[in-house]
């Protein structure tokens, strides 16, 4: 579906018309780190989420919102600004978005070896751009976790 | 999201990502992505399926081993699909909103809300969850204060501390949850975009709040014109309205 060929031709051209304004970020980073079975992985989504009761997101927001480990999916609701994505995926199960189930599968098999304490959200309507004081200072409290693999999700 | 790559992993954090649209993806040249050729909003491919979301995952993890990038890799399998699929997206267009009677819109939404208020109940019992709620308001309320942006006095937001853009934003939120929760417990399986249809082409909702789209591009008061721009309508439903006024004219 989010094969562009796939979509109509005004869709299309808004998707492909935003690349021409996109930043360049420079030279890409690339950090290595131990094996998979030895990793702590963290999410940090695009979606809006957050815990239900903190602050939900608003046009031009660049900050991110805590979602605690152990939250339970019936605490954590979406407050993304856009109206032009599919919510009744996450309304079902929260997992289509936020994958924490599957990550603590794969955690009991050991293909993986352990899960952040805390995962996070932006939303991600705001420019990329804006987000990168919040995104180091994010960096830093993840490393105080223990993270060294950092999963980013869009919706 | 190909920009937080490029921030975190030059902190020291490996990262690997999730693209929905693989051009912006190879422009922005994050570290290391996983295109998938999922709908946007559902980027572990499909609900309640978890043999296929544990593969996707699986796939995504897997980027951490490779030895330099960036990397940008295809996952090709498609989501899933349930029994209604995507059939829906061939369908025409009915836009036979429900009827109001006698009543003026709001009263006629008020009702609408009490009439699938079981459904939306048994949604919730079913899933163990809901998404209603950012507002804080009972879906009642919500439907009062979304309401009275159709007429000439919008009832005070809610809360202070609140611009009235920012209050309708969330208030529209909970009631659009409210009901595709709702119609997603009812017979029929319906496919994403057949809820999309059915909430604004054949409730009283849509109704209302493509009244509501109207009067916040009408309004002076600058936090409400965004709204009527850019976040109340998606762009699927404007671009069939105005394929219908096309046709109509």
């Amino acid at each position: 579906m989010a094969r562009l060929s796939d979509l109509p031709e005004w869709e299309r051209h808004h998707h492909l018309d935003k690349i021409s304004a996109l930043p360049d970020y420079g030279v890409t980073p690339y950090v290595l780190g131990p094996p998979l079975n030895q990793r702590r992985v963290a999410i940090v989504t695009t979606a809006g989420l957050h815990v239900r009761g903190d602050r939900a997101f608003e046009m031009g927001s660049a900050d991110y919102r805590v979602i605690p480990g152990e939250a339970p999916a019936g605490e954590v609701v979406m407050s993304h600004i856009s109206v032009n994505y599919d919510r009744s995926g996450f309304q079902e199960d929260i997992n289509v978005v936020f994958p924490i189930d599957r990550l603590r599968e794969l955690e009991a098999e050991g293909a993986i070896g352990s899960i952040a304490d805390f995962h996070y959200s932006f939303m991600g309507a705001s420019p990329g751009h804006t987000l990168e004081a919040k995104a180091r200072e994010l960096a830093g409290l993840m490393k105080k976790d223990g993270v060294d693999a950092v999963l980013l999700t869009p919706v | 999201m190909g920009a937080l790559g490029h921030f975190i992993e030059r902190e020291g954090l490996a990262t690997a990502q999730i693209s929905l649209i693989r051009e912006q993806t190879a422009a922005i040249r994050p570290p290391r992505a996983l295109w998938v050729p999922f709908m946007l909003g559902r980027p572990f491919g499909a609900p309640n399926a978890p043999d296929f979301q544990r593969k996707v995952l699986r796939a995504l993890l897997a980027l951490f081993g490779r030895p330099s990038g960036p990397v940008l890799e295809d996952f090709t399998e498609d989501a899933p699909v349930d029994a209604a699929g995507e059939t829906a997206f061939a369908c025409p267009v009915s836009f036979a909103h429900a009827d109001t009677g006698s009543d003026e819109p709001v009263k006629a939404m008020r009702r609408e809300i009490a009439q699938l208020a079981p459904w939306y109940e048994l949604a919730r019992a079913r899933r163990g969850r809901t998404t209603v709620g950012v507002s804080g308001l009972t879906i009642e309320q919500a439907a009062n204060f979304a309401a009275g942006f159709t007429g000439d006095a919008p009832a005070p937001v809610y809360d202070a501390s609140l611009s009235a853009g920012v209050a309708l934003k969330r208030v529209c939120d909970d009631l659009k949850a409210y009901y595709y929760e709702a119609v997603a417990a009812q017979p029929g399986n319906l496919s994403p975009r057949e809820i999309d249809r059915w909430f604004w082409f054949e409730t009283i909702a849509g109704r209302v709040f493509l009244a509501i789209q109207q009067a916040c591009l009408r309004s002076d008061d600058k936090s409400l014109q965004p709204l009527g721009k850019l976040s109340l309508v998606p762009r699927a439903i404007a671009h069939a309205l105005a394929e219908k006024a096309r046709t109509a004219a």
